[in-house]
């Protein structure tokens, strides 16, 4: 019976878990092209949800799905060559409190245009009862859809990264902006193709999960407080250790939520961030953060 | 110069004068509710103001010390301790006379902490959670430092939210008014709203003269210094930790002392003023007041205070903040008092004004791994 309701903590952790595995890695791409901490991560996910649940009125799933991520790459998109493209190399400071008014406008459009009612997708398959029996615990096929669309994501933005041409021009960027910029990359679309690449796998992270998590208008700053601990935890600009570190994280904050009143679940999950920031700031798993992939 | 320092602040002082006159005169005293309220949280602005300016650390949680200062200070003063009178606590108390026993709204009596006495607390409250805070956070730089304050932000904000003593999201409601010397108290009532602008504003400018003072001292060069370039500061043998540490303190004792002053104000204290907006709305406008100009700060802070108080904004007063974060890091990152209209008024600011100049460059100290934007400079178009 304990070893079932474990297994149960443990599936909730993962379906949190990969949400803040998505946001973290999103982190970790606009970071290594362009240094910067966007700190309207968060709000990627809740505009993918939000784009979807409001698409679905009048297009199949998959379609509504497709077009939310659509619409928010060319969110990012914007963002980008509106606030950031055409800064000379603002400081840090700076980009944070940019970044942060972002976030703040990007929400408060987002209340204009939905309103504060939580809405949710249906479920892919089935409904909010049916059940798969796995190991003694129920799981519901969408957490499958959610760990088995964030695992596949990870893995061919991962490729993306090794193989892909622009994939490895944005990489050359991340290691050496002047030196790629020299080499004749256009190291300003790069930047851009970040933003892009990092707002699409927050909307369909925000779409898979939705079902289960539900979306709000105003989600988007703990998603991004979350994001963060875990690209942290990884090692800042590492991207497959902030995978790894937001299923372990997921994990840890659904077992909290067995010992501690769930109000003080983000407290736990915070405590764990400054902990990390003050005992090991380059992450749990050793990457160092001048050394960025 | 220090004459220079008093002129300004009476001159500061003769303006809220003119202002309260202005606005009983003209009827509308109901005005200075809303000023009073735009003056504590000023207070707030300004100890951010130099945490930011001067030693140039962000905070995006200072909202959370404002609420430790106004939840420790309602707490202390509604909870009722009659029915544990037998206490040991409640009796050291009572013998030290820091208890007292007033009719509660219902008719019936209760006993609790003097306002004074739950100031101190207050105030010693957040200057411990600054220390306690404060070491291990100001060792980190950029963005680690945003997060790691906004994280403490949050957690006060959780805490405040999920806490049912502290009344959850209703927050606390019905604190007395907090008696001052001779007869003036700090509450809401509309006999001593007056008064209470005038305290306000006494305060408000009590606060500028010491950070005024302390800019220009000894204290205030290094604090430049650390903003300017910490490891050259800290090779010079500034000991910037120490200095950064004490900015960061005593711009959360100022933070929570507003917190004590609005919340026996208002009456009460909820968890809104905890949240993450409010802290990013003080950031918002140390930005567009100019990070390193006290003045310039207060006065934005006192202006957009008010009119966020007065409901200018309706409901895109989250929005309203946003814009102007981003309207002002992009296009006047010293400040907009900073744009040509100061360098007009030079010749004449500069004989009245003593307060050191703004720091021109724009940025913050930080070591080069934290801030790789900074340091590969814009690449170069030709390269292409």
């Amino acid at each position: 019976m304990l070893g079932e309701l474990l297994l149960q903590y443990l599936v909730a952790g993962l379906t949190y878990g990969t949400i803040y595995a998505v946001v973290g890695m999103g982190f970790n791409i606009i970071y290594n092209a362009t240094g910067i901490i966007n700190f309207a991560q968060g709000e990627f996910v809740m505009l993918g949800g939000m784009t979807a649940v409001s698409l679905h009125q009048v297009l199949p799933l998959p379609l509504a799905i497709l077009g939310a991520v659509a619409v928010t790459m060319a969110i990012g998109a914007l963002i980008e060559m509106a606030f950031i493209r055409w800064l000379a190399a603002p400081s840090v400071l700076r980009m944070i409190i940019i970044t942060i008014g972002v976030s703040i406008v990007v929400r408060e459009a987002a209340l204009l245009v939905w309103g504060q009612q939580v809405r949710a997708l249906p479920y892919f398959t089935g409904n909010e009862v049916t059940s798969i029996s796995m190991g003694g615990a129920r799981v519901s096929p969408q957490v499958l859809w959610a760990v088995g669309t964030t695992a596949l994501m990870v893995a061919l933005v991962t490729a993306f990264f090794r193989w892909a041409s622009w994939g490895r021009q944005m990489r050359a960027c991340a290691s050496n902006r002047v030196a790629a910029s020299l080499c004749g990359l256009p190291t300003r679309n790069l930047v851009t193709l970040a933003f892009v690449l990092s707002a699409g796998m927050g909307a369909l992270a925000g779409c898979v999960v939705s079902p289960i998590t539900y979306t709000q208008y105003g989600i988007g700053t703990g998603l991004a407080i979350k994001g963060f601990t875990v690209a942290i935890l990884g090692g800042l600009g590492n991207s497959l250790a902030s995978v790894a570190a937001g299923l372990v994280f997921g994990i840890l904050e659904s077992f909290s939520v067995s010992v501690l009143p769930t109000a003080y679940k983000d407290v736990v999950t915070i405590a764990v961030l400054l902990a990390i920031l003050f005992v090991r700031p380059s992450g749990l798993f050793g990457a160092r953060e001048a050394s960025r992939p | 110069m220090r004459s220079a320092r008093w002129f300004q602040v009476a001159l500061f002082m003769a303006a809220a004068v003119a202002v309260e006159l202005a606005a009983v005169y003209a009827g509308k005293a109901f005005l200075l509710t809303q000023l009073t309220m735009s003056a504590y949280y000023t207070l707030v602005v300004i100890g951010l103001s130099l945490l930011m300016g001067y030693a140039g650390q962000i905070s995006i949680g200072h909202a959370g010390f404002f609420a430790i200062g106004g939840y420790a200070a309602a707490a202390l003063t509604t909870w009722d301790l009659s029915g544990r009178r037998g206490g040991w606590l409640v009796s050291a108390l009572g013998a030290a006379g820091a208890l007292v026993s007033r009719p509660d709204l219902y008719g019936g009596t209760v006993l609790v902490v003097r306002p004074w006495v739950a100031f101190g607390v207050a105030v010693l409250l957040a200057l411990v959670i600054a220390f306690a805070v404060g070491i291990p956070v100001l060792r980190l730089k950029g963005h680690y430092l945003a997060m790691a304050t906004l994280g403490i932000g949050t957690i006060v904000y959780s805490i405040a939210l999920g806490t049912g003593a502290l009344g959850a999201a209703d927050g606390i409601s019905g604190v007395p008014p907090f008696p001052l010397l001779g007869g003036l108290q700090v509450g809401g009532a509309a006999s001593i709203r007056v008064a209470n602008y005038y305290i306000a504003f006494g305060l408000l400018a009590l606060g500028m003269l010491l950070l005024l003072n302390l800019v220009n001292s000894r204290v205030g060069r290094a604090l430049r210094a650390i903003h300017g370039a910490e490891e050259a500061a800290s090779a010079m043998g500034v000991d910037t930790a120490r200095f950064k540490l004490q900015t960061f303190v005593l711009s959360a004792v100022l933070a929570a002392v507003a917190g004590v002053f609005l919340t026996h104000f208002n009456g009460g204290v909820g968890p809104s003023e905890a949240s993450i907006m409010k802290s990013v709305k003080y950031v918002a406008i140390v930005a567009v007041g100019g990070m390193g100009s006290l003045w310039g700060t207060l006065t934005t802070s006192l202006v957009l205070n008010f009119l966020s108080l007065r409901g200018y904004f309706g409901t895109f007063d989250d929005a309203v903040f946003g814009l102007i974060l981003i309207a002002v890091m992009l296009f006047a990152p010293s400040g907009i008092l900073a744009l040509s209209f100061r360098r007009s008024l030079e010749p004449v600011l500069g004989r009245l004004r003593t307060a050191p100049k703004p720091a021109t460059r724009e940025g913050e100290a930080g070591d080069p791994d934290s801030m790789p934007y900074r340091l590969e400079e814009k690449p170069s178009e030709d390269g292409r």
